[in-house]
């Protein structure tokens, strides 16, 4: 069970993780200050969220390995998070259709993560859950800003919301991991997440003014280390001055 | 950008704080973006504040220029102030 629990901890501090530097490669390049200062923050927020996650989960391990440590020398298949996030940032449209989606996802997970059997994992989560209710409202803010504005914001939406469509399917995939500490009362089931994501999926796209999205075949994998092609080149840029400096402390 | 996204300036009230003060601006395409853009700018997200925000365009502001004829006369009007009473130490919070 310690098992699973690690690599329950890992995914969720891996998905934050991942987001979380990819938000942060917007620094500077937002269309205004004011976007620039909520994409930054929203990164702040995985990050610190990755950092107690992780760290929940190199205790558990019982390896020595800290959050540092599984941030910054683990190499692509060793990466646990979904595929959703490891996506390239592309307009500002697509970044906030797969903040949309995932925070959405995030904010149903950890309502119910934060009742978990697992003290840890619930204290965790009810500190991160009011930051990502505001994620979530953030981005569907901009999903309906975006989506009911000119023809051009409009299409570039649904270009972001295409693009990442494909990855939504693995958010509620189970596997013998969450089966174990679902039965222990300690994961949540993934099904019972699938009817409030896409009730407020749907809401936000009515309000929009966008169609529904169909479902495409879907793509997996990140869950077991099968990453697409830019999580590696994420990872060489994040990861290299640790891995060229193994044992410097900052 | 300067069409679209009108300037909008924030007032915020700090936790315990008695009134809202104006922190600065933000530019933004609607209310609810320039709330969010004023939480995120000038609160750093502490809990319990309250935030106004409000289009610059719908302030109006004395004239500088007018200044004298707005402001001063009444300086030349001594018996408007009331600065010639002695207050006995049993009032407070005058």
């Amino acid at each position: 069970m310690t098992d699973a629990l690690f690599t329950y901890a890992l995914r969720l501090g891996d998905d934050s993780l991942v987001l979380g530097q990819r938000l942060s490669e917007w620094c500077g390049h937002a269309p205004t200050i004011e976007v620039d200062l909520s994409l930054a923050n929203v990164a702040l927020d995985l990050v610190g969220q990755a950092q107690l996650f992780l760290g929940y989960a190199g205790e558990l391990e019982g390896k020595g390995r800290d959050a540092d440590r599984l941030a910054f020398h683990r190499d692509v298949m060793a990466w646990t998070n979904c595929l959703m996030v490891e996506q390239p940032n592309g307009d500002f449209a697509r970044t906030m259709a797969r903040q949309f989606l995932f925070s959405t996802w995030q904010k149903a997970l950890f309502d119910r993560l934060a009742v978990s059997k697992d003290a840890r994992l619930a204290e965790i989560a009810a500190k991160a859950v009011k930051e990502v209710a505001y994620h979530a409202d953030l981005a569907a803010d901009w999903v309906i800003r975006l989506g009911d504005g000119t023809g051009e914001s409009r299409t570039r939406m649904i270009a972001g919301l295409d693009w990442h469509w494909r990855f939504v399917d693995e958010l509620f995939q189970t596997d013998s991991v969450i089966e174990t500490l679902v039965a222990e009362g300690i994961a949540v089931d993934p099904a019972a997440l699938r009817p409030v994501f896409e009730a407020r999926v749907a809401a936000v796209l009515a309000e929009a003014g966008l169609p529904a999205m169909e479902l495409p075949r879907p793509i997996v994998g990140g869950r077991k280390g099968h990453h697409s092609e830019h999580l590696g080149h994420m990872l060489a840029v994040m990861q290299h001055i640790p891995r060229t400096y193994p044992e410097a402390v900052w | 950008m300067k069409t679209d996204w009108p300037l909008w300036e924030v007032f915020v009230r700090a936790r315990g704080g008695l009134s809202h003060r104006h922190a600065g601006s933000v530019h933004a395409p609607d209310a609810t973006i320039a709330l969010r853009h004023a939480r995120d700018t000038y609160t750093r997200r502490m809990e319990g504040v309250s935030l106004w925000v409000v289009r610059s365009s719908d302030i109006a502001a004395s004239d500088p220029e007018q200044a004298g004829p707005m402001f001063e006369p009444a300086e030349t009007k001594i018996y408007r102030h009331p600065t010639f009473y002695e207050l006995p130490d049993a009032v407070k919070h005058m």
